[in-house]
């Protein structure tokens, strides 16, 4: 388990440093369609600022409950990717042919448009979560283990 | 044209420090400025998604997961012993080089128009992006839409890392 960090100066720029980079991250995976980034990329980004909050304030710590809580969405960001193709073929097409989303009232550039975002808010998901996960799988020394 | 040399001859430099390190965490580090490094090379050439990956996971993801790993290794794991370099190194590696030279001699110039690679499929790409999905990047507009199908075998493929790291750890991960 990674102990909480006890120097001031990283404790108090982790506060400041990390919600600005969640923010960052979430600019840069809405932003990505019109401008570089994109789901993979704001999901590393999310996955590094809750590495540092578990890194700076412990796993158990009030400042990192958003770790222990995404820690359960292991596979959502998946199901969601998968979910829109699912829906793609509801809508009567092919899996993942955004055209086939039924939203009523838009036409099919900005169908594919939603669809991207979509997919790309699941590629975010996951590879956040995954990130997460395995900074805490590789963090886990072997005291941890024996004692449950 | 000016930057590209000064990088490149960095990029070699880090690249032989990571290399050469006598222990395991300066040469993580190192890597992490030669991956960085590397970004401002795809920057400059105009790849700046593959940049903005390269500087967001080779410099600090991948980072962060090598130092974890090596804070549990004790202290004589993180050193490395080198023994004397093998002479077929030595003949065979440069023979590897000059070979990959000579085939890179024939490969098409830096933005060729006539490419293969610009006359295939791409101009469908980048004459349809805006038309067909409201996208004006291309590359998400590739990677999600076009080659979505692609992209979500990647992701399966990052949830498959995952859930191995999670079981090889055993308790680890929730």
């Amino acid at each position: 388990m990674i102990q909480a960090h006890d120097s001031v100066i990283v404790r108090t720029l982790g506060r400041v440093v990390i919600p600005i980079a969640q923010l960052f991250g979430i600019y840069v995976l809405v932003f990505g369609q019109h401008g570089p980034g994109g789901g993979f990329v704001g999901g590393v980004i999310l996955a590094a600022s809750m590495i540092l909050a578990v890194l700076i304030f412990g796993r158990d710590a009030p400042d990192s409950w958003l770790v222990t809580k995404i820690l359960r969405g292991d596979g959502v960001g998946l199901l969601i990717f998968a979910g829109v193709g699912g829906l793609c073929l509801i809508g009567g097409g092919q899996f993942l042919n955004y055209t086939h989303l039924q939203i009523p009232g838009l036409d099919d550039p900005s169908r594919h448009y939603v669809g991207i975002l979509l997919t790309q808010i699941g590629v975010a998901a996951d590879v956040a979560v995954t990130g997460v996960s395995i900074a805490i799988s590789l963090s886990a020394d072997d005291e941890d283990i024996s004692h449950g | 044209m000016i930057l590209e040399l000064p990088l490149l001859v960095f990029l070699v430099m880090t690249a032989a420090g990571a290399i050469l390190a006598k222990d395991l965490i300066s040469a993580v580090f190192i890597l992490g400025t030669y991956s960085f490094t590397l970004a401002l090379v795809w920057a400059l050439l105009g790849a700046v998604d593959v940049a903005f990956v390269e500087a967001v996971v080779g410099a600090g993801l991948a980072t962060v997961f090598f130092l974890l790993t090596l804070s549990t290794a004790s202290e004589k794991d993180t050193q490395i012993r080198r023994s004397a370099i093998p002479w077929t190194a030595l003949i065979g590696l440069p023979i590897v080089a000059i070979l990959l030279l000579y085939g890179a001699a024939d490969l098409p110039a830096f933005g060729d128009p006539g490419s293969p690679a610009s006359t295939h499929i791409s101009p469908i790409y980048l004459e349809g992006s805006v038309a067909q999905t409201k996208t004006p990047n291309v590359v998400t507009a590739i990677l999600m839409d076009y080659r979505s199908l692609d992209t979500l075998i990647e992701t399966v493929v990052i949830f498959t890392a995952g859930i191995a790291c999670a079981l090889i750890y055993g308790k680890g991960s929730a």
